[in-house]
């Protein structure tokens, strides 16, 4: 069988001026259909940037991303991105920031009633269909990040893309929505391939954890399965021995081995 | 979510106290409200604060004026001569006598016509323009330093080079409007384009808008503060010009008719044209601000 998603060779080199850095070196990468990814490394890692490439937003120096056999060099609704600080755009309102997706995804498959019926089915989903008319202004910040989750969801995407999600938000709105990121992948069956620091985030979460070094030419340093049962629960994981041998195996990684040296 | 929760907490609470007293009569009580007369008298206050503080400037200006243009050998009258001498101005503003012997209505409104028609054309070309040269590195390269140039240009100095051209006031007038209102925003367009978050770019991106879906829904609406802004510059800068082009073209307009009374030793008429005038331009400026109100609610927040 095929892999779903393939990053295959993927090197990435920024050139300005005369000067150039290179951030990604040599980052291979099978991913299943169905599978929840989890890329984790310090920051100025390229981690970020390697989403983009898969994103389409950034382009490879060498190699190539493929999705179900096709290279994919330019972004699309198949690889629908959450990103960081949520992205909706201010003058719409809720529904209108998902519709905006749905509109030109669906735009001959659906007709203007089903495509209503798909925008609220989604904010449901998230359950944000009670603020459909208020504008991002209105709203917390785990409800925008919701929102940007269903617009991302709302595409049908092929491949589920989050830039460190949760990452902008407290503590306890994150494992909120870290919950419900887990109920929907368990319901959906989504491909998904999310950025993150936060270890604990990545072993809640992931099927399997890639490791990037430090950069510049960061690679992928190790990939580790992470054999938990699904549905996971939070509080009875954190007794759980293996929970607790993958997130020390992360640890040891990230601070014994290759410990982020700060800039001098 | 959490929101969600402590929405109902409420009603649970409500609802158990129900149950505990449910033998109780139930006693219905109404909100209280703020009586009409008080909102009424709150809204009347409001008001005042800001109306009567230019008021009282506004009388005791008169005063002064009015003490200190009294006396005999005086080169300008007093507001109440003023008011004397212009009474059938003031009172009569649609009499028509054929050629530019008319009403201040009409004065008044053939110069708006043509600040209505330069000043739209200068919207929609500066808009355009400004979008450009916002989008594009080269378009920016090779326009902005040309822009930064004639944008010093003095709006009466271009006058003599469009009669030249049109050979006729009317379209002359249009023109010397056009350009003057155009730089500001076509300058402040192609900054609010520049300043467009990466972020709705990329979400434009993945959502895959073709370049019109993408002018019209994200580059317009994150724009427009910008966009508005330059508007706002570009009526008041409009509005100041068509005077002075109007005292050289001549006819009918604001501007004619103030050099009209200078050359008839009006003094009277002018000051009540000048009078109008910037009620005018003033009422223009508010026009353009409350249509920003209205487009950019949202946006300017976040």
């Amino acid at each position: 069988m095929h892999p779903y998603l393939k990053l295959d060779h993927i090197d990435k080199v920024f050139t300005r001026g005369n000067a150039s850095t290179e951030v990604l070196k040599d980052i291979n990468l099978t991913i299943d259909k169905g599978e929840y990814v989890s890329i984790i490394g310090h920051s100025g890692c390229g981690k970020s940037t390697l989403l983009n490439i898969v994103a389409g937003l950034t382009t490879t120096t060498m190699g190539c991303v493929l999705l179900e056999n096709r290279e994919v060099n330019s972004p699309g609704p198949d690889r629908a991105v959450v990103f960081q600080n949520h992205s909706l755009l201010p003058w719409l309102t809720v529904y209108e920031n998902v519709r905006l997706g749905v509109d030109k995804v669906f735009a001959s498959g659906k007709t203007r009633g089903e495509r209503d019926a798909w925008t609220m089915h989604n904010l449901n989903l998230v359950q944000m269909a009670h603020a459909r008319d208020k504008r991002p202004s209105e709203i917390s910040g785990g409800m925008k990040q919701r929102v940007g989750i269903a617009r991302a969801l709302a595409m049908e995407p092929k491949v589920l893309l989050l830039d460190e999600p949760f990452g902008a938000l407290d503590a306890l709105t994150r494992a909120h929505l870290q919950d419900s990121v887990m109920a929907l992948h368990q319901k959906l069956g989504n491909t998904i391939l999310m950025i993150t620091h936060d270890v604990d985030e990545a072993v809640l979460l992931s099927d399997r954890i890639v490791m990037m070094t430090n950069g510049p030419s960061a690679r992928i340093g190790e990939v580790l399965d992470v054999p938990l049962a699904r549905p996971r629960k939070r509080l009875e994981l954190a007794t759980n021995a293996g929970y607790l041998k993958c997130r020390q195996r992360v640890l040891e990684f990230l601070y014994e081995r290759h410990r982020f040296v700060e800039a001098a | 979510m959490n929101m969600h929760a402590l929405k109902t907490e409420p009603d649970a609470a409500v609802e158990a106290v129900v149950v505990a007293t449910a033998a109780a009569p139930v006693v219905a009580l109404t909100p209280k409200r703020a009586p009409r007369a008080e909102k009424y008298a709150k809204m009347a206050k409001e008001t005042a604060v800001r109306v009567v503080p230019p008021l009282i400037v506004l009388a005791l200006g008169m005063l002064f004026w009015e003490l200190v243009c009294q006396r005999a050998g005086s080169t300008l009258p007093p507001p109440s001569r003023v008011f004397k001498e212009t009474k059938e101005l003031i009172f009569d503003p649609f009499f028509d006598r054929g050629g530019i012997d008319k009403g201040l209505f009409w004065h008044m409104s053939a110069s708006l016509q043509r600040v209505a028609l330069g000043y739209s054309l200068a919207a929609v070309a500066g808009i355009a323009l400004g979008t450009l040269v916002g989008q594009s590195v080269w378009a920016m390269r090779g326009l902005d330093p040309i822009f930064q140039v004639l944008r010093t240009i003095p709006p009466l100095a271009w006058l003599p080079l469009s009669l030249a051209a049109f050979r006729d006031g009317q379209p002359s007038a249009i023109f010397v409007i056009f350009i003057t209102s155009i730089w500001p925003i076509i300058i402040n367009t192609a900054v609010g384009i520049r300043n467009i978050p990466q972020d709705y770019r990329n979400v434009a991106a993945v959502v895959q808008l073709n370049p019109l879906e993408f002018f019209w829904k994200i580059m317009i609406p994150a724009a427009a503060p910008y966009i508005f802004t330059g508007l706002r510059i570009g009526i008041g800068l409009s509005w100041l010009a068509i005077v002075a082009a109007e005292m050289l073209i001549g006819g009918v307009g604001i501007g004619f008719f103030i050099w009209d009374a200078w050359n008839s030793s009006h003094i009277s008429e002018i000051i009540l044209a000048l009078f109008y005038v910037g009620i005018i331009g003033f009422v223009l400026d508010r026009i353009i601000a409350g249509m920003a109100q209205i487009v950019t609610r949202g946006t300017a927040l976040n």
